[in-house]
Order: structure tokens, then sequence, then C-alpha cells
């Protein structure tokens, strides 16, 4: 008697303190920055920006045991649809660029789904390596539509909510803005997550064949996955291309992939906060380190990040994955 | 017609190339299951290495021997340093582990050389002729020596001694320590190898479009493209598939930009991997 009663006390003490800390946290990020200088405001929404493009690919890589290499093409397909949006239709509008830019991201995440999802392991991180540079190639070299090497310009949309109130963007509006589309879509992926779905998703990672014989359908599991996280993605796109008003082939390449892994295995993998903690070490990292040795900055941090798989390969957050995840 | 003929050559003698490339990767993968994302970059890396050798003595040959050696001590170091420590750990750590490798190489190379393009000056100079057409020498020398240089890797891996140690610890790892082949050294060894023949196809491959610090990302993604359509771990099915993806990539830059025309064996490859994910080049398994 007395052991369930402290079984069921132990989880929810976990998830006042889960709550305070939340609480805290998103109270301070909306508090400190405006009172930042305007460089390090905008280095906060950054981070939050690259770290929502992470926690999309950490359902991947920490919840379901796929590792992606094409983030890039999700999320620069989203920059390209937010584009499409703002440069077509007048006046610009931020609902149609969030919607094309989810619609492009969705699409293309669907195609890289159905084909990458039948392969496992190292076959699916080289296929969607692949799939991204596929898209890649495609808007380099397509200048008519997608501007080629030079990438597309266009004026940032008016804040506006349902027509009741519309304001230009300040960069602390926009910090707002950004923060408020990150905390929510943390909540839902959060819930995501913990769904039944989320538990499948967590059996395929801890053991594929099992799951497929009690009679999963995986393949579908993990199309949804993709799917999943590439609309994320694809949102972080919008984000990023509404904040600097420009989408640009550059992130569309591996590169960007690649700094997105990074992210995941510095912050955590499997914690979805843990994406977010990378983004701002790497971020930080690469902003005092590029001070003085300019791009030569991804010597040190490539070092580190070499030691951090072999010695910390939970990650910065990695100590905290439980309690996180309950 | 002409241009057929031309691109049939390009195709073949960059095919040579791709394959010395490829049989680095195959070797390593399959003995020690490491996807290593940091082929193109050692590659790179053993290029400019050939690049500077070649400025100070003025031989092809020194400049071959000595980016191949170079590299291959590096590629000892690390796989001492960053790749026993995670023996026994998830394949992909490894992938993570080599993609920073690949950083490391790539900004070094741009601090250390610059980010101008070198030039390797061609080893042998003039014109073949067949009828009416020309076609430099050199690049038919150039895939004689991969062609050269795979032979002797499959000589040594069938016969000499060592190579029978290697082939060894691929079909059962724990037998062969049992019947003490020291493995840890094997593992070493065969890194070292693979990143010595990158190295040297990087200084072949040198003379025809120059060297620059970010060419290691394209061949990465050429010959992993290669390994996975023939067949991960065999070395003639990835040896044929570079040749096949090589000619097919030139005779689709007749018709559109070299740029892409790479679209056409990044399709190869999917289609490979759903129709028949073992590898195009390998015999049925029954």
């Amino acid at each position: 008697m007395s052991a369930t009663a402290i079984s069921t006390a132990q989880p929810r003490a976990h998830a006042t303190g889960y709550w305070t800390a939340f609480a805290i946290v998103v109270a301070a990020l909306v508090v400190v920055p405006p009172m930042l200088p305007p460089f390090w405001q905008r280095f906060v929404t950054e981070i939050l920006i690259w770290g929502l493009l992470a926690m999309s690919s950490d359902i991947l890589i920490g919840y379901t045991g796929m590792v992606s290499f094409g983030h890039s093409a999700f999320f620069g397909l989203g920059m390209y649809g937010a584009a499409a949006a703002l440069l077509t239709v007048k006046p610009p509008s931020l609902l149609l660029a969030l919607l094309y830019g989810l619609v492009a991201a969705g699409a293309v995440s669907v195609f890289v789904a159905f084909f990458a999802t039948r392969l496992r392991d190292i076959y699916f991180a080289i296929s969607t390596l692949v799939f991204s540079q596929i898209f890649y190639v495609i808007i380099f070299t397509w200048t008519d539509v997608t501007g080629g090497e030079n990438g597309l310009t266009f004026r940032q949309p008016r804040l506006s909510i349902l027509g009741l109130w519309s304001d230009v963007f300040t960069p602390t509006t926009f910090h707002w803005f950004v923060l408020t589309v990150v905390v929510l879509s943390y909540l839902l992926v959060r819930r995501i997550t913990q769904s039944p779905f989320g538990m499948v998703l967590q059996s395929i990672r801890e053991n594929e064949p099992r799951t497929r014989a009690i009679g999963y359908h995986v393949e579908r599991y993990k199309i949804v996955a993709v799917m999943l996280s590439g609309l994320f993605a694809g949102l972080a796109g919008v984000l990023y291309a509404m904040q600097n008003k420009f989408a640009a082939p550059d992130f569309v390449f591996f590169v960007v992939s690649g700094e997105v892994v990074i992210f995941n295995v510095m912050g955590g993998m499997g914690t979805l906060v843990g994406p977010f903690a990378g983004a701002a070490f790497f971020l930080l990292l690469r902003e005092s380190l590029s001070r003085f040795m300019t791009e030569y900055y991804l010597i040190p941090v490539g070092i580190i990040f070499i030691i951090m798989i072999i010695f910390l390969p939970q990650g910065l957050l990695g100590f905290l994955r439980r309690r996180l995840n309950s | 017609m002409d241009q057929i003929v031309i691109q049939t050559l390009h195709g073949l003698v960059n095919g040579m190339v791709l394959a010395m490339v490829a049989s680095g990767l195959t070797l390593i993968f399959g003995i020690m299951d490491i996807v290593n994302f940091a082929h193109g970059d050692l590659l790179m890396l053993g290029a400019f290495v050939g690049a500077t050798v070649l400025g100070m003595t003025g031989s092809y040959w020194l400049a071959l021997l000595g980016a191949a050696i170079v590299i291959a001590i590096l590629g000892a170091l690390l796989q001492v340093t960053t790749l026993r420590p995670l023996i026994g750990r998830d394949p992909l750590t490894t992938i993570l582990a080599t993609f920073g490798v690949s950083l490391v190489v790539q900004k070094y190379a741009l601090w250390q050389w610059g980010p101008s393009v070198r030039q390797i000056s061609e080893p042998v100079h003039g014109d073949f002729n067949l009828f009416y057409l020309q076609y430099p020498w050199y690049r038919i020398v150039t895939a004689l020596l991969a062609g050269l240089i795979i032979t002797a890797l499959w000589l040594f891996l069938k016969y000499g001694k060592y190579g029978i140690w290697i082939r060894a610890t691929t079909q059962d790892r724990v037998m062969a320590q049992a019947m003490g082949i020291p493995v840890p050294l094997v593992y070493t060894a065969v890194f070292a190898i693979g990143s010595g023949m990158a190295a040297a196809s990087g200084v072949l491959f040198g003379p025809f479009a120059g060297v620059t610090q970010t060419m290691g990302f394209d061949f990465t993604l050429r010959a992993f493209i290669v390994v996975v359509v023939g067949g991960m771990g065999n070395l003639g099915g990835s040896i044929l598939a570079s040749i096949f993806v090589s000619l097919l990539e030139s005779y689709a830059a007749i018709m559109v930009s070299p740029a892409q025309a790479v679209i056409v064996s990044f399709v190869v490859l999917v289609l490979t991997m759903l129709f028949r994910p073992t590898g195009l080049f390998v015999p049925t398994p029954k």
C-alpha cells in the first residue's frame, strides 16, 4: 500500500519540479532578451529558431533512433515556401507565409519519408543526405524561380493575429512571436512523444524487430515520424526566413544538416530541451571563438564535438533525460 | 558522335579514380563497420600534401607516394584516438565521430593552404590520337595507375599474409583473435590503408580539376553512392558501380550542366536502395 503511494507521489513531485523549471525558463526568455543589447537579443531569437530545427530532428534521432542528415532540405523548403508567399501575395501575410512554408516542407518530407524509411541505420542517414542534396542542386540551378546562388530577398510581413490587430515587427515583438511558436511547438512535440504514438516510436528505437513482432506497422510509424519532424523543421525555416528577410541555397546545403546533428549530440538526444541547449552552446562557442579565429572556429568546435561523443555521449542535458520525459 | 566517345573515355577515367576512393571506403566499412564520413576530406588533405610535395621536389611520383604515406599515418592516429574508444558502441556514433573529423580536417586545410585552387601539374604530357580524336595521355595513365593500385590491393588481400589476417578478421572477429591475430592492430592498419588510398586518389585526381578545400564532401557523397550501389563491403561491386555511375554522369553531362548531372547518380542510388538494397553488382542471395 505504502509502496504504491510512494510510486505515484514521486512522478507528481517530478512534474511540479519540471513545470516550475519550465515556467522560470520561459519567463526568463520573455523578460530578459528585450533588456539585452540588440545584437544579443537577435542572438537569443536565433538560438530559439535553430533549437526548434534541432528539436524537430530529435524526434528522429532521440526518439525513433534514426539519424537524419537531411534536415536542411525541410528547413530550406520552409524558407523558400515562406519566400514564395511573401513575394507573390500582396500585401505579405504572416499566416500565408507560415502556411506555404509548412506545405512546402510537408510535401518534401512526405517524399523523403516514403523512400528513406524503407532503409535503416546508416542507409537511412545516407539516403536523407542524398535527398537533401537533390533539393540543393535543384534550388541552386533553377535560377529563374529560386534566384539560384543569390537566393531571394523579400520584405517582412506585418504581425497580425486574425485581423484583430496588426503592427510592424520590432525585434522585441519578433522575439516574443518566435518564443510563442517555439514554446507551443515544444509542448506539442512533448505531448506527442508521450502519447501512445510516441511510445511506439521509442519502442522502435529500443528494438525494431520486437516492435514489428508485437504487431505494429513499423514503416507507417516511421513515415509519420519523418513527416512530423519535417513539418517542425519547415516551421523553423519560415521563422528564420522572416527574421533575415531572405532565402538562400546555403541553408539547403548539407552543412546545416550537419549542424543540426551537432546540436543534438552536444545538447543531449531524446530530451527535446537538449537540442536548444546544444544550439545555444554551439552558437556561443562560434560567437566567442570566431571573434579571433574567424571561420576556423570549427577546428576547436569539431574537436570538442569528438571529445563529447567519446566521453559524454548523453550530451549536456543527458543527465536530465528521465526527468524531462516524465 | 565524337562527343559520346569523349564522354565515354571521361566516364571510364573518372570511374577508375572513383573506384579507388570507394575501395578504401569499402575496405573500412567491410572490416570495421565504420562509415567514414571523413573519407573525402582525407582525400582532399592528401591532394594538398601531394601538391606541397610536388612544389618542393618537382616529382609527381614522389608526391603520390608522400601523400599516401603521410595520410596513412594520420589515418592510423585518427583511428587510435577517435575510433578505437567507440568500438562496441552503436555504429551510428562512428558516423558522428568521423563527421567531426571531417569538419576539423576541412577547416585545417583552409587554414593551412587557403581558399584558392591549387594546381597539380600533369605527370605525362601530350595528347593521344585516335583517328580524328584527341585525348590527353595523362588521363589514360591516371586510369591505368588507379587500376594498378586497386589490383595491388586485391592481390594483397588475397595472397599477402597480412591481407589474409584482414580477411580473417572480417569473417570472424572473435575466432581471428583466438588464432592470435592482433585484431586492434588490424583495425588500425585497415584504416591507415584506406586513408592512404584516399590520399593517393586525391593526388591522381588533382590534375583534372585542381585541388580545393571543399572537394572532399563531393567525393564522400559519390563514394557513398557507389559503395551502396555496388553492395556494402563488396570490393568488386563498388568498382563496377563506380564505372557505371561515372559513365551515366558523363552521358548526362552532354544534355544538362555537370552540376545537374549529379542528380543522375542520386537517382541511381535511390532506385537501387528501393529495389535491390543489397547492391546492383552482387549475386542474388539464394
